[in-house]
């Protein structure tokens, strides 16, 4: 049975993490969810994101957006590098998302086949 | 339509949070002795006026700029108005606004209650400067959540550090069983 007692251990060694990255997370990953992204799907999506990150200590920080009027895209994950960059993955899943956290996150390829550009210039 | 009375009540945390809210008051009180389930959202967000209140389930209402619908409340009603129940929006300018939907516990149209641990979750990590409490009870018991109480064991650790959100999530669904079990 958990109780408040557990988070003093789950402090200590979240501060220990702290002190071991230096400096903030490269990068930052985004859901969309307002009501179209939660309807599409977007809560397991950014409740997967979210147990990857902690599972791998990905260097990523995991935030939410609301509409982005591409509802139709939708769930829809957008990731911000440190330069600016950024790629806005469409239609993803659970499974999509932990892949993204992996290869583009971790290995720093994106994806080109998820992203919103293949979409449009498919002609899909 | 929304999948669960988990999802409906994001949508109208979300209305909270983007009204400014710096403190949200959760309440899923079921009754088996009255046979319904009381939602409500307390919050003290920036509040409506009484003609936007009285607009605010119509679909075609809605604050945002990004486009001209709004569904969180309508759909809201619309689960109200099926499940013998009623919806209560009582608001104020400048002091905040509580939503109250009342549904018939046994009613066949009622959805699933869904996953409370991972919407409070979410609602933690998209505001995490926002104070959040969440109550739940069956008759006369109760579970109570309050991330005030969390930050503060915290210590300046955020509380949106994906650990700490996983065991909320586990934290507060365990919390719910218990009180369901004591319930029966």
């Amino acid at each position: 049975m958990k109780s408040l007692e557990d988070l003093k251990k789950m402090r200590e060694a979240a501060l220990n993490k702290v002190q071991m990255r230096e400096g903030g997370k490269d990068y930052r990953v985004v859901v969309g969810m307002a009501t179209c992204g939660i309807a599409a799907g977007a809560r397991p999506v950014l409740n997967r994101l979210v147990e990857e990150t902690a599972a791998n200590d990905y260097n990523c920080v995991v935030t939410q957006t609301g509409c982005i009027g591409m509802c139709i895209y939708e769930p829809i994950v957008e990731v911000f590098g440190k330069e600016g960059e950024h790629t806005t993955y469409i239609h993803v899943d659970p499974d999509k998302a932990a892949r993204i956290l992996e290869e583009h996150i971790k290995n720093g390829h994106v994806i080109e086949e998820y992203t919103v550009d293949a979409a449009v210039n498919g002609g899909k | 339509m929304m999948p669960d009375l988990a999802t409906h009540l994001l949508e109208i945390i979300q209305n909270s949070i983007a009204a400014g809210a710096r403190n949200v008051c959760i309440r899923v009180l079921e009754s088996i002795v009255s046979n319904t389930i009381v939602m409500e959202v307390e919050d003290d967000g920036r509040g409506m006026s009484e003609e936007t209140v009285r607009s605010v389930t119509d679909p075609f209402t809605t604050s945002r700029t990004t486009r001209k619908v709004g569904l969180g409340t309508s759909f809201l009603k619309g689960l109200t108005d099926a499940c013998d129940g009623s919806l209560s929006i009582e608001s104020e300018l400048g002091k905040g606004t509580t939503v109250t939907a009342k549904v018939r516990r046994d009613h066949i149209d009622l959805p699933g209650m869904g996953d409370f641990g991972e919407m409070i979750m979410i609602c933690i990590q998209g505001a995490e400067e926002c104070d959040i409490r969440f109550e739940y009870g069956v008759d006369e018991n109760r579970f109570l959540f309050d991330t005030a109480e969390v930050k503060e064991m915290l210590e300046g650790v955020s509380i949106a550090e994906p650990e700490i959100l996983i065991w909320i999530r586990g934290y507060i669904n365990e919390g719910i069983e218990r009180v369901k079990e004591i319930g029966l």
